[in-house]
Parts: structure tokens; C-alpha cells; sequence
């Protein structure tokens, strides 16, 4: 299977999912790559995105599958694709792996939460409280709202002030089976800590890994 | 400012419409750009993105070093709700600036329920709304597009009007403004010096009087400025800009495919149809020159689609060849090719099978009217064997699925009219029941009717709108008459088509009622979400105007016009003589088999059409 590593930063973290699935065929075509089409009636290119990533997280470790026609050497892949982007996306490495997405368990994912007036008291103390035992937050489902304890699904969590009005969590967090929404963790801030709901959050996920923590690619 | 949009765009819907940042976006140094060029598309930027004028004039205004042309769009409810709460202006989407501080702001303007989004979208920017609250020369607000042929209903809110194709236009006003710049001008001179432009209409230096009745009295001109203004065009298409390296938008948008552009104007002459007579004369482009563009084009954008356009695409003359050059390219490429606005006369199974080959799309016909007598009094020149033969290759093509467009309330149109359309779905049923591949998988024909808007600068343009309570007489009256499982009718609220009878149709005074309803809350007055007849009604109520004034009356013929100061390049005697032959159920052959004079040719220099 090819892969790419790319980043969706800046404003491109505004496409959705589908948005980006329609963005990267056409830069394929654009560069003058020809992707490999299913079979069938109404063949459509084959791309396959690891964790579909939220509106509004940035990230610098998306990771999408395809195949190419001929044998383009992949090398040549990300120079070629990046000049056929929009603003914010960009191509970091092009391979061959044969390591699948269904090996993936856990990603990294940094928010920073902005406090217009101040950093409450205690705050970083206070938040690592929270997030120190079971955290029971509802949870919007296909059939309406359920109560899960996220608790399980965070691996690790560091807490630090990194600005005067920014308070940073660096969490590493389940990717999938079950996947834990990080917008979650801000649910959970709301409902535990009132007063520390931050006035503005954003969130970046920055790596991902398999279940020995091995960084996956 | 940045940080503060960042926080809005995390709570609205679909953010990825207001950031900008698509392939092939134009970003140029601030520091070397003489004017600054905010093109509005007065609606969402899903429907301003998929229209073609907007590509072309970007392209043509971007061409130039010192201009940097940017984009604006009309933000939805939720977006323009939280940008007042968080003081955000109205912003370009190239540069993140405030429009305010550009030189120049023009507005795209293609049909009248975009027109309060004009003046909230003014207001969004912190801009005065009416011209002659804006002192000084920058910005110069204008407007260019379709609706402008007939510019009075919104001659208060703008400075000039761009009338015709904008390619050169838009330049040369462009152009005008860099000399008023460095002159150090005022507005009322550079208005007085723009108004010498060909094409160009500066509401303020006209004078209108009115009659007891209502109706104009006269229209004085001041300052020399012309008293007709004549439309401009594109006489050699193949020498202007081709949109082959367009912004590619990054979400999705409605027509999200490559739109390439056959020839302007129309052989037809219908007589309802304002497109067919305010873009003629006819001008098209050779099929070799569209296949290099459209593979130009398809290349560089990576579309999966592309679409041929005109108001008459089956008309062009040399479109098998064309198609068969461009699915030869397409076909390996895994790329479709559309064709829209098929006539239902010269449908044919090879044409049929082309488009098929790729993938298949919808079927639609638009014969308009139910009877040959009114079709003939429209000269909507398809005849039902013509649409019949069309229906039996469709159906024994495999289709089985069908929309049928028609109008209610077309000039001389009577129950029995209404009733021809109830016949004509029951033949092309028969139709299919006779000649379907495959009869076992049922047939869906869906029938729609609108409410017929009589136009500038057609025929009908003296024709009476019928009221909103006949329209729907005449909808129950067809929906009774047509009861078949396999077919869906449904039908247009003839309220929006009476707002856009008054406003198509309306005179200067008409501008103090759309500010009203803008006033009101009137904005996004396209989506049904947002349109409410009421408030159009208090609207004009509270300006003392009366709407049916100007949608429902038959205006004599002497009668001075409001758009009497545009000149499309079709003269008024033809239309006159077009609506006789209207009322005689006479019909008039297409340009292509005879050239009845119309006046259109009188804008090229070399005198032909279609050639």
C-alpha cells in the first residue's frame, strides 16, 4: 500500500472529511498522478483516510492510503503534490507501508485553552483533578445521548500554563476502538469545572501510535 | 481581527466558506497594488462560486499587475449573526482586509432576490448603502450583470452600473478610476467622466418625472450624460480571457465541475425569455479552440466534470464533433461530460448515448407550454411530435425517469392552455408504455410549473403578470387534471415570482421599498428560509407603492419604460412587432434560418452573427 504522511494546519483545518477526500483526488489529477479507480459500476478513486479528523483540530500526522497506476516513484510524490494544494495542506512523506490503520490505538492530541480575562486560580492543578479519575460525560450517539467514563480512554495527560492566558493539555488519548472525541475533554471541563471552561480552545493532534506506543506510520 | 473570526468560525456552519485559501487563489503584494477591486457576489458563496462571470472577471481584473481583484461573499444568517456581535466587517476573502478600504466594490447582480443581500452586505462592511451618502470618491460602488439591463429599482445604492459583458468594461472603468486616483479627483467628476464610457450608467445625472397616474413622465439627462445606454460586448470571444485556470473551490459548491462556454446569445427567440434577447447577438467559439480549453482547463483544475454551457447548448453548431473530440480525451481520463438545456426538437439517441458513455445524468425538457397554440404564441418552437420522438429515443435509450418544465400564465393562456399540459404528460406516458426497454421498472415523470415573469426588454415586457390567486386557480385546476402514480407534479409559490415581476420591472422609486425590506430583515431572499412575503408587502405598504402597479398591469405601448435608457442592441420596434406576431399565434424562424432584424448585429463591427 502508498502512503502519505501530510499536515492539515491553518485554515485547511475548516475542510471536513469529504471535503479533503475531494480536494486530494483532484490534486492528484492536477500533478498528473493517476490513482488507482475501484471496479464496478461507478468506479471512483481508492483513498482511504487513517481517523477521519473533526472540523477545527489541526493535525500534522494524517496519514492516507492509495495506490498509484503506474509506478511513479513515491519520492517524487510529496515535491509534486504540494504545489497542487490548497493554502494549509502539505505532504510530509510518501511510502510504502504495509502496517495497517486497524493497528492504530493512540494519538497525541495538544489543546490549548484560552482564558480571555485570566487563568483561574489553580488551574492546572484543578484541571489534572479532573481528569485524575472516573470522568463521566454524555456523549451524543446515532441514537440519541449515552453516559461514558472517558476516563479509561486517556493514556496520559500533562498539564501546563504556556502563556499568560493559556493553560496547554498534552493528552495522549484512545485513536479507536474506542475512539475518545477530544472534544470530550472541554465537555468534561464544563461539566466538572465550571469556571474553568475556557473562553476559546484549539486543538492540534500531533502524533499517532500503535498499542506498544511504537509511533505509527 | 484573526483571532476573533478564528472564534467565530469554530461556531458557525460550514466554515470552510468564509477562509479562502483555494488552488489557484491570486494573492498579491499589497504594497505594489494601485486599486483594489472587491468583486461581491451578493449570495452564499456556494452559488456565487459556481458562476461563471465571476471566473472570468477575476481572471480578466487579476490580469492586470497594479489591481488586485478579491472575493466577497454574502455570509449565511448564523455567520453574519455572530460577525455584527464581534464587530468583524465584511472581509475579502484573498486578504482577510475590510472592504471598506478598497478602491472599487462591484457587485454581481443576476437576479432580484439578490438584491437586499446587496445592501446588507454594504451595511456588513460598515459602507453607507445609498450613493449619495457616499461623499467621497472611494469606494465607487457599482453593479454589472443580467439584472442590470434594467438598473433603476437599485439606481439609489449605486454609483454606476456596468451594462453588458464586463471583460472590457470592467477595465476601462477600472482604468478611469487609476487617472481620478493620481488626479486626485472628486467623485462628482470622476462620475461625470465615467458616464463617457460606452456601457456605463450614472443614475445621478438623470432626472425623472412622473405622471398623476404613476407612470414615468420623462427621464432628463444632466452633465451630457447619453441618453441611451447602450450595452457592451465581446465581439471576438476567441480573442477575450477563457477562464482555464480558475479557483478550485475546497468544499463543496453547486456547480462544482468545469463550465465551459460555447457561444453567448441565443439562435431562439423566445418571446418570454429575457436571456434570449439581452445577450444576443449571437457569438460563438470554434469547437478546436474548446477542446484545447477544455483540456486546459480539466488539467489544471483536476475536475471530474465538465459541463458545456450556453443558453442553448444542442444549438451549437459542430457540438457532435465536439463531443466526440472531448469524450475521446475524457473518456480515459475518467471524466463526465453534461450537457444542460437540451432542446426537446433535436434530442438525439447519438448525442444521448455520448453522454451516457461516462455517466449518466437526468433528463429534462422544457416545453413551457401545454398547447401548440401557446407554444407557438411564445415561439417556443418545439413541436409535440418533435418532444414525443424526443421522449420514445430517451425511453427506448433506457431512461425512466423525466422533468418536464412549464409555465403558468403566459400572455393569452386560457383553462384549455392548462389543460394541454395534463394531455401532453398523458402522451408522453403513452409513450413510454409503447416503447420502454424495460417497462417492469415504472416511470417517473415529474411536472413542474412556475409562475411566468414578464421581462425587460423582451416582448412581454408590456404584459400584465397574472395575480397570485389565478396562478394557483390554474395549479389546482392542472393538479386535478393529472392524477397518474407516475407522475409528480409539483409547482413554484407564485408569491417569490410576484416579488420578482415587481422588482424586475420596477422604476427608481422601487429602490426606497427594497430598502425597507432590507430595513425589515430582508436578506437571503432567494432561500426559502429566509423569503417572506409579508415583509415585501409591508415593505412597499409602508412606502405608499403599490405592487400589482407594477407586476399586474398591461402597460401601454407609448408608455415611457424605466429601462427605456438601456439599449440591449434590440430594437424597441422589434419587440412591438414580436408581440403582434405573439397575439397572431405566428411564429419566427431561429436566426439561423432567417435573420429577422432584430437590431443585435448593429453591436458587432463585422455586422454577422454566428459566424
Amino acid at each position: 500500500m502508498s502512503r502519505l504522511l501530510m499536515r492539515k494546519t491553518g485554515n485547511a483545518k475548516y475542510l471536513s472529511h469529504l471535503d479533503l477526500m475531494r480536494t486530494m483526488q483532484r490534486a492528484f489529477v492536477r500533478a498528473g498522478l493517476e490513482i488507482k479507480h475501484t471496479q464496478g459500476f461507478n468506479p471512483h478513486p481508492y483513498m482511504s483516510f487513517a481517523l477521519p479528523l473533526s472540523v477545527g483540530i489541526e493535525s500534522l500526522c494524517e496519514l492516507m492510503d492509495f495506490e498509484l497506476d503506474d509506478a511513479t516513484e513515491l519520492e517524487r510524490i510529496p515535491c509534486t503534490l504540494n504545489q497542487k494544494l490548497p493554502a494549509g495542506l502539505h505532504i510530509v512523506s510518501a511510502y510504502r507501508s504495509e502496517n495497517k490503520f486497524k493497528n492504530i490505538k493512540w494519538l497525541d492530541i495538544f489543546c490549548e485553552l484560552y482564558y480571555d480575562d485570566e487563568v483561574p486560580e489553580n488551574a492546572v492543578t484543578r484541571l489534572q483533578n479532573i481528569f485524575s479519575k472516573s470522568v463521566v460525560v454524555e456523549k451524543r450517539t446515532k441514537r440519541g445521548t449515552a453516559q461514558i467514563d472517558i476516563f479509561p480512554l486517556i493514556g496520559s495527560l500533562r498539564i501546563n500554563r504556556t502563556a499568560e492566558k493559556v493553560v496547554a493539555i498534552d493528552a495522549r488519548i484512545s485513536a479507536q476502538d474506542p475512539s475518545l472525541n477530544p472534544g470530550l475533554l472541554i465537555t468534561a471541563i464544563n461539566k466538572y469545572e465550571q469556571s474553568l471552561t475556557p473562553d476559546f480552545t484549539k486543538m492540534e493532534r500531533r502524533e499517532i501510535y500503535d498499542a506498544d506506543l511504537k509511533v505509527f506510520r | 481581527m484573526k483571532q476573533q473570526l478564528e472564534r467565530i468560525l469554530q461556531r458557525v456552519q460550514k466554515p470552510a466558506r468564509y477562509i479562502g485559501g483555494e488552488y489557484n487563489e491570486i494573492i498579491k503584494d499589497k504594497s505594489k497594488i494601485n486599486i483594489r477591486f472587491a468583486f461581491c457576489f451578493p449570495d452564499t458563496y456556494e452559488i456565487g462560486m459556481s458562476n461563471l462571470g465571476l471566473h472570468i472577471l477575476y481572471g480578466v481584473l487579476n490580469g492586470e499587475p497594479d489591481v488586485w481583484c478579491e472575493r466577497v461573499f454574502a455570509p449565511w444568517g448564523d455567520m453574519e449573526e455572530e460577525m455584527r456581535r464581534c464587530n468583524v466587517p465584511l472581509y475579502a476573502l484573498e486578504s482577510g482586509d475590510p472592504i471598506s478600504s478598497f478602491d472599487i466594490i462591484g457587485f454581481s447582480l443576476g437576479y432580484e432576490m439578490s438584491y437586499t443581500n446587496v445592501l446588507n452586505m454594504l451595511d456588513l462592511a460598515g459602507i453607507p448603502i445609498k450613493a449619495s451618502d457616499r461623499k467621497e470618491l472611494f469606494p465607487i460602488v457599482f453593479a454589472g450583470g443580467t439584472s442590470c439591463v434594467n438598473p433603476e429599482p437599485m439606481s439609489d445604492f449605486f454609483d454606476l452600473f456596468a451594462i453588458g459583458e464586463g471583460e472590457e468594461l470592467d477595465l476601462d472603468i477600472v482604468n478611469l478610476l487609476k487617472i481620478a486616483k493620481k488626479g486626485g479627483w472628486d467623485k462628482t467628476r470622476f462620475l461625470s467622466e465615467a458616464a463617457k464610457i460606452p456601457g456605463v450608467y450614472v443614475p445621478s445625472l438623470y432626472d425623472i418625472s412622473y405622471n398623476s397616474d404613476g407612470t414615468l413622465n420623462s427621464v432628463l439627462t444632466n452633465n451630457g450624460a447619453p441618453m441611451v445606454v447602450t450595452k457592451r460586448i465581446i465581439e471576438e470571444l476567441e480573442n477575450s480571457y477563457f477562464p482555464s485556470r480558475t479557483i478550485v473551490p475546497s468544499t463543496e459548491i453547486v456547480h462544482d465541475r468545469v463550465s465551459l462556454e460555447l457561444f453567448r446569445g441565443c439562435i431562439r427567440g423566445c418571446r418570454f425569455c429575457q436571456a434570449g434577447y439581452v445577450y444576443r447577438p449571437v457569438r460563438r467559439r470554434s469547437p478546436d479552440f474548446l477542446l484545447k480549453k477544455a483540456e486546459e482547463a480539466l488539467s489544471d483544475s483536476g475536475y471530474e466534470e465538465i459541463t458545456l454551457s450556453s443558453l442553448s447548448t444542442s444549438d451549437y453548431k459542430g457540438l457532435n464533433e465536439l463531443c466526440d473530440d472531448l469524450l475521446e480525451w475524457c473518456e480515459p481520463r475518467k471524466v463526465s461530460l453534461s450537457l444542460p438545456s437540451l432542446r426537446a426538437d433535436n434530442f438525439s439517441m447519438e448525442l444521448m448515448s455520448k453522454v451516457q458513455k461516462v455517466r449518466r445524468s437526468g433528463l429534462t425538457f422544457a416545453p413551457e407550454a401545454g398547447s401548440q397554440r401557446l407554444r407557438d404564441v411564445i415561439n417556443k418552437n418545439v413541436r409535440e411530435e418533435e418532444l414525443l420522438e424526443s421522449c420514445r429515443v430517451a425511453f427506448e435509450g433506457g431512461w425512466n425517469s423525466l422533468k418536464l418544465y412549464f409555465m403558468l400564465g403566459l400572455p393569452t393562456e386560457t383553462d384549455e392552455d392548462v389543460l394541454a399540459i395534463a394531455d401532453l404528460v398523458n402522451k408522453v406516458l403513452d409513450t413510454w408504455r409503447t416503447y420502454a426497454k424495460n417497462r417492469s421498472r415504472g416511470v417517473k415523470i415529474n411536472v413542474s410549473t412556475s409562475c411566468f415573469v414578464p421581462k425587460p426588454h423582451t416582448p412581454f415586457q408590456w404584459e400584465s403578470q397574472i395575480d397570485m390567486a389565478e396562478y394557483s386557480r390554474r395549479v389546482k385546476l392542472l393538479r386535478e387534471n393529472m392524477r397518474s402514480r407516475s407522475v409528480s407534479y409539483s409547482w413554484h409559490e407564485p408569491d417569490v415570482s410576484f416579488v420578482e415581476a415587481v422588482l424586475s420591472r420596477g422604476d427608481r422609486r422601487v429602490g426606497r421599498a427594497i430598502e425597507e425590506a432590507w430595513r425589515l430583515g430582508g436578506k437571503l431572499d432567494s432561500w426559502s428560509e429566509y423569503f417572506s412575503f409579508d415583509r415585501w408587502v409591508s415593505a412597499f405598504e409602508k412606502c405608499g407603492l403599490d405592487m400589482s402597479f407594477y407586476a399586474c398591469r398591461v402597460r401601454n405601448i407609448d408608455e415611457v419604460l424605466p429601462w427605456n435608457i438601456i439599449s440591449v442592441g434590440v430594437d424597441k420596434s422589434y419587440l412591438e412587432s414580436e408581440r403582434k406576431n405573439a397575439y397572431a399565434g405566428k411564429i419566427t424562424p431561429d436566426c439561423r434560418a432567417l435573420c429577422t432584424g432584430c437590431g443585435a448585429n448593429s453591436l458587432l463591427l463585422r455586422r454577422d452573427c454566428d459566424e
